[in-house]
């Protein structure tokens, strides 16, 4: 038996990145902003992106959640800085769970909430993009 | 302040007292006979035996010590008194249990059982602070009605129960009362002659005993039938040989519990009363959950609901600084699930979230209370920062629920609009 002190709930990443979160926050005048709750246990993350020339140059996260929730969104936001807006749209929650050294199986639904705020975030900056081609198509007929 | 290890849990469970080590440590290895044998070594064992079960009926006053039945645990009771009960008395007293809403889950869920098995089930709603109407019961109670089973106290919220006026109910009727005082042994005086009750169970792990053992008292009028069956031990209603370590150590911490009852209780409720009065004036935007400390509640236990962070968060960070509570948050439990006492006391669903039990014991000291007044805060703010309701709310998108505003859609409408599509 080791010290009462040495146990942890999750592995040592998932409390790393719970404990001392990377990215925590909102990127100032973001491009895309997606913010996504889930059915199942009321857990509701926020993701917001810079992109530049087709790629996210900074991503930063918004999370009320349990650790596990906290940690999917850090290690998300990582993750995904630096990709292009295709990769990022391929990005799965299985990238989350196994960066993480893997979540118990009740919590991998907190890596799809991860998921899916990052690609929330990309409908709506490319919602924007659109809304922009099409505001200067208006604009100039 | 030094960071210190702060165990906040008791209402889970609780280290066992020296002395109830110390006492069940020869019933290991020198009397290690088995209590049902006829020689010298059972003969010995009996004699620790009979000593503990006088001790445990004392600490609830019992008419006599033959109406204790030692199980594993207070689950096992819980079981037994239900659905031992159920079978014992379905033929003459009839098919229907009235149940509080908010029972323990080995309550709820033996009852649920039974009503795969005939039996009906009314369930007793309970006000905003946990409390069972007793006249709600008296109107819950039909001619088929066998059983009433309430708790003398919520594991969750510390709500006390008005068990003795519900007992002159079914005392009137001629109803059997079971009370669940699981939550309640160890930190309140209980006397089921006063109460009225004939079937009450507890888990003396709650109060300084050993785990693996559970009393169920059942005093003549109620006949409970075995689930267990085998030998004739605990007077045949439940075989098996007797867990005797465990009994000798119920024994001893029922005795600490009756002679140390005053100053324990005194004690917790000044912790318990610093601990709220800190809470309430360092951190804005939280509910107590339950009624205030006071008659109405438990002297160990707080369980409150931080608004706009989450309660595994709020559990985990906690645990970092050495400070262990529990919750009744969705994320901590495996179903995924805010407790049903919350459900039951209509928390909304953002506060349930939010939700942190902390139950305190007699070695907890001022300092650790202070300790945690310090660091909670901190925890909190931490957690707010990183919340994105905390800014919504700084911004007016979504409204308080503790104090609301007037600005803003409130938590729920705004966790609908964003859970669009589901989780999976």
């Amino acid at each position: 038996m080791k010290e009462t002190k040495e146990y942890t709930l999750y592995n040592d990443t998932v409390m790393d990145h719970f404990l001392n979160p990377r990215n925590m926050g909102d990127v100032s005048e973001a491009d895309g902003v997606g913010e996504v709750g889930a059915a199942a246990c009321g857990d509701i993350m926020k993701i917001s992106l810079k992109i530049r020339d087709g790629k996210i140059e900074d991503a930063r996260f918004k999370t009320f959640g349990c650790g596990s929730a906290i940690a999917s969104s850090s290690m998300a936001t990582e993750l995904i800085k630096g990709r292009t807006l295709e990769e990022a749209k391929n990005f799965s929650n299985q990238e989350v769970v196994d960066a993480l050294g893997g979540l118990p199986p009740v919590k991998i639904h907190c890596s799809v909430l991860a998921e899916e705020a990052l690609k929330a975030a990309i409908e709506d900056y490319e919602a924007k993009q659109a809304g922009k081609t099409g505001s200067t198509e208006l604009a100039s007929a | 302040m030094d960071k210190r290890s702060v165990y906040l849990d008791h209402q889970t469970t609780t280290p066992v007292l020296e002395e109830v080590l110390q006492a069940m440590l020869p019933y290991f290895r020198e009397a290690y006979g088995s209590p049902s044998s006829l020689h010298r070594y059972g003969l010995q064992v009996r004699e620790g035996l009979k000593e503990a079960r006088q001790q445990v009926a004392r600490m609830i006053n019992a008419e006599s010590d033959e109406d204790l039945i030692f199980t594993s645990g207070g689950t096992e009771s819980a079981n037994l008194a239900i659905k031992g009960f159920a079978d014992a008395n379905v033929r003459t007293k009839g098919n229907h249990i009235v149940v509080s809403a908010i029972e323990h889950p080995s309550v709820m869920n033996s009852v649920e059982y039974l009503t795969k098995h005939g039996f009906e089930v009314t369930q007793v709603p309970v006000d905003t602070i946990g409390r069972i109407n007793p006249e709600d019961v008296r109107a819950a109670i039909t001619p088929k009605t066998a059983l009433v089973a309430v708790h003398l106290v919520n594991h969750d919220i510390g709500t006390i129960q008005p068990v003795k006026e519900i007992g002159k109910i079914t005392a009137e009727k001629g109803i059997a009362l079971y009370a669940d005082a699981l939550a309640a042994a160890g930190w309140m005086p209980i006397d089921v002659q006063d109460l009225g009750v004939q079937l009450l169970s507890f888990s003396p792990h709650h109060f300084y005993g050993p785990k693996g053992i559970g009393v169920l008292y059942r005093n003549r009028k109620a006949r409970v039938t075995s689930h267990i069956h085998g030998g004739v031990q605990e007077g045949g209603r439940r075989a098996g040989t007797e867990n005797v370590p465990a009994i000798i150590g119920a024994g001893v911490a029922a005795d600490f519990a009756v002679r140390e009852m005053a100053q324990r209780v005194e004690h917790v409720a000044m912790l318990q009363k610093r601990l709220y009065d800190g809470m309430w004036k360092k951190i804005q935007y939280i509910k107590l959950n339950g009624p205030v400390p006071g008659p109405l509640r438990i002297c160990n236990t707080l369980n409150l609901s931080t608004e706009f962070i989450e309660g595994e968060g709020q559990l985990l960070l906690l645990d970092y600084q050495g400070i262990a509570v529990a919750s009744g948050s969705s994320c901590v439990s495996k179903s995924l699930k805010v407790s049903h006492v919350l459900s039951a006391i209509k928390l909304d669903h953002a506060l349930a979230q939010g939700n942190i039990i902390m139950s305190l014991g007699k070695d907890n000291t001022v300092e650790d209370v202070d300790y945690v007044l310090e660091t909670f805060p901190k925890i909190v703010d931490k957690l707010r920062n990183m919340s994105p309701m905390w800014k919504e709310f700084e911004e007016g998108v979504i409204d308080s629920v503790i104090s609301p505003t007037g600005h803003g859609k409130s938590f729920t409408e705004h966790a609908a609009a964003v859970s669009g599509k589901a989780a999976h």
